[in-house]
């Protein structure tokens, strides 16, 4: 018995001692982010056995908004906070991350290793580079070639925004009750974020000077007024019962988003619709983003190397990527993992069409784009004019021109 | 020997002092909490934010990092199409909204008393029931039934534009509700329907309250049911319509909810269209991240709503404490 005992408390305080030595670290994520990360983990624990990691998360809008909170007191931040595309420029801006690009962490040294644009994405005007990108959402092209195939368009025809409307009088022509597009605005906006120029941001010039009465922006906005003044659009607004009852319906012809909508379809929004749909790149040559995620370490953080160490994990290791990949269908940001056999599959969704492939040439084709810290009420206020132009049939030059001044006036 | 002499009254002094200290103090350790929480959740962030309407932070560069900038935040807002934009929807949703809730309430309250003896609290409760109801779930059904091509109110007025009497002043087309120039007509229907059962219950109360002979006396001198709502209810409920509605101008002037679900938070392309001052000024702090120019909007805010109610006082303030007594 005494035996037993001596024996139970060595292993106790042994057991103790590797406790002791086992450092948690906390990770604040969102959904379904955290599917990815879960898929991740079981291979770092295995390198790394005493480094123990902590998840906690909350949906989308919440996680940024605590996380903001967080940085403003400097309490409650995690060691690890994912951060999503609409907030890394006003997070890179701030001053509450670590600038990765200094030692320890010399980022540098794995810069090129991913998808060159999210680099862009991640780094503040004064040069700080404060987020690791994990995924990444290439702008994409979707259609439902029964509907299409029904109405004579050869998907092709489609890849000039002239060709683009055509088919969509066709599509009208056959059947009133199906539209080109849910909405004109998604035309708008897939030319203003995939037709940036060199050096420039979406609204602003290299010089932080208001562009958004540029030709870009007149082109976007006519584009979509074409489409909505020939009635080939269904008014219908993103993310609401209605969005997902078109696509259920098949009363939505084309749609323009990031790879990821794929996964939603399927998963959720309209997973009777397997086999209809195929993708292509977008017309007239452009390329944009449309989404991505991103792994930044809190100033506060108390445990930085084991962050940092989890990170690298995360956004470096091939294997891990694409366990994520595999988890959620996140397009992987590191090029390296873009090469695995996977990607050349045909995706069943899509009725076997090798899309991967698609959506890798299109990433690698992606101009990066520079982040300003007022980028989110620019595209407010262009989201307003555009809105006024559709919907209420405002001259666009006018509308450009009123958004610029309160644009301009926002800048202090 | 001396000690034990000496340590009996030693003793009760000490318990003495114990209890004087006990009378002396427990009641203000009572008292303590309301003080602590509102110093902590009520003063304290009052006074910081009169304080941050006088410097430029982003909350996103840390505690402490701010700067002073005088009145900047001030003559800003105050020169910002968009707060104006936003007070202009406050105003008008106050309006639209916060009549028709008395409009309705009053002679609803008034047959609720009359007609329903049996029936007066579970119809009560019924009316009161979208006070009470989560906003989220609100936003959810709302959105469904504000739906353009299946929503229920547009499937109606299409059937009601069918018939002779309101075919020529309604649409013909489905309207569509999310647009700048009509969410506001729908946050009103939404603030509407969830308000006028509390106003409801308001009124229900002082028309309870008010003597029984009162109406036995007029219906001997011949009066009939609206004479005696017209003559006897309505001066009788003066002062709570004062109460009632200085509650209604400080909610819908803070109105913030509804608009902000029904708007998806700002993310709604009609967001300019129907975003109140309140819902504009947490966007400022927490989209922005301009947390001195939100500061200073509440602050206008305060004044307005504080302008308001002492015109609403001068107005029928008085009346009513008059006709009450």
């Amino acid at each position: 018995m005494k035996k037993i005992a001596v024996v139970l408390l060595a292993a106790l305080a042994l057991g103790g001692m590797v406790l002791a030595q086992k450092k948690v670290i906390t990770v604040g994520v969102f959904p379904n982010l955290d599917d990815a990360i879960k898929a991740q983990l079981p291979g770092f624990n295995k390198l790394y056995p005493n480094i123990e990691v902590k998840l906690v998360t909350l949906q989308y809008a919440d996680h940024h908004n605590a996380l903001t909170t967080a940085l403003a007191t400097g309490q409650g931040l995690h060691d690890v906070e994912a951060i999503e595309i609409g907030f890394v420029g006003r997070f890179a801006e701030g001053q509450g991350f670590e600038d990765l690009n200094k030692p320890p962490y010399n980022a540098d040294l794995y810069k090129k290793l991913f998808t060159p644009y999210t680099i862009a994405q991640a780094t503040s005007a004064d040069g700080r580079f404060i987020a690791m990108p994990v995924d990444i959402g290439p702008g994409t092209f979707y259609y439902r070639k029964d509907i299409l195939d029904k109405a004579g368009v050869n998907p092709s025809s489609m890849m000039t925004w002239n060709g683009y409307i055509e088919a969509g009088k066709k599509i009208k022509a056959m059947d009133k009750n199906i539209f080109l597009i849910a909405n004109a605005a998604d035309v708008a906006w897939i030319n203003i974020f995939a037709s940036v120029g060199a050096g420039e941001g979406y609204y602003f010039d290299k010089s932080g000077k208001v562009i958004v009465d540029s030709p870009r922006f007149v082109r976007a906005f006519e584009l979509a007024k074409q489409i909505r003044d020939a009635g080939l659009d269904a008014k219908i607004g993103a993310w609401t019962n209605e969005w997902y009852d078109g696509f259920k319906k098949g009363t939505v012809a084309t749609q323009f988003s990031g790879a990821w909508l794929q996964g939603h379809l399927q998963n959720w929004m309209a997973p009777e619709t397997k086999g209809l749909w195929r993708v292509q790149q977008l017309p007239e040559g452009l390329y944009g983003s449309w989404g991505g995620s991103f792994y930044g370490i809190p100033s506060a953080s108390k445990n930085k190397a084991e962050a940092w160490t989890l990170i690298k994990y995360l956004t470096t290791n091939r294997a891990s990527q694409i366990a994520a990949f595999k988890a959620i269908g996140a397009f992987p940001a590191l090029l390296s993992a873009q090469t695995d056999p996977v990607f050349e599959e045909g995706v069943d969704f899509l009725g076997g069409q090798k899309a991967r492939v698609l959506w890798r040439e299109a990433a690698r084709k992606i101009k990066p784009v520079e982040a300003n810290k007022y980028d989110r009420i620019a595209n407010e206020i262009i989201s307003t004019a555009l809105s006024q132009v559709l919907d209420e049939g405002k001259d666009i030059k006018a509308a450009l021109a009123e958004a610029k001044a309160l644009i301009e006036r926002r800048m202090r | 020997m001396q000690r034990s002499s000496t340590a009996p009254p030693r003793a009760v002094s000490r318990q003495m002092r114990w209890s004087n200290l006990q009378r002396r103090w427990a009641p203000y350790v009572f008292v303590s909490p309301f003080f602590i929480l509102f110093l902590v959740f009520g003063l304290y962030p009052t006074l910081f934010s009169l304080y941050m309407s006088f410097q430029s932070w982003s909350q996103t560069d840390g505690w402490g990092h701010w700067k002073f900038v005088g009145l900047e935040n001030y003559s800003f807002t105050l020169t910002d199409p968009m707060f104006w934009r936003a007070m202009y929807n406050t105003v008008w949703l106050g309006v639209v909204s916060g009549l028709p809730q008395h409009l309705l309430a009053i002679p609803l309250a008034f047959v609720i008393h009359m007609g329903l003896s049996r029936f007066k609290t579970f119809t009560s409760a019924v009316y009161f029931l979208p006070y009470i109801t989560s906003t989220v779930a609100i936003a959810l059904i709302f959105n469904t039934l504000f739906s353009t091509q299946k929503g229920v109110i547009n499937q109606t007025l299409a059937y009601l534009n069918t018939l002779p009497l309101f075919g020529w002043f309604l649409p013909d087309e489905n309207i569509n509700w999310f647009l700048n120039s009509t969410i506001k007509w729908g946050i009103a229907l939404v603030v509407i329907w969830k308000y006028t059962g509390w106003n409801t219950l308001l009124y229900l109360s002082a028309i309870q309250a008010i003597p029984r002979e009162l109406y036995e006396a007029a219906s001997v001198d011949g009066a009939t049911r609206w004479q005696q709502f017209r003559f006897v209810t309505l001066p009788l409920l003066r002062p709570m319509m004062f109460f009632a509605v200085s509650l209604t101008i400080i909610g819908n002037m803070q109105l913030f909810e509804e608009p902000f679900v029904l708007l998806n938070g700002g993310a709604s392309s009609a967001t300019q269209g129907g975003q109140t001052v309140a819902m504009y000024m947490f966007r400022t702090a927490f989209e922005w991240l301009e947390m001195g120019t939100a500061a200073s909007i509440a602050w206008l805010l305060f004044a307005f709503i504080a302008v308001l109610t002492i015109i609403n006082n001068l107005a029928f303030g008085r009346a009513a404490q008059g006709r009450g007594d």
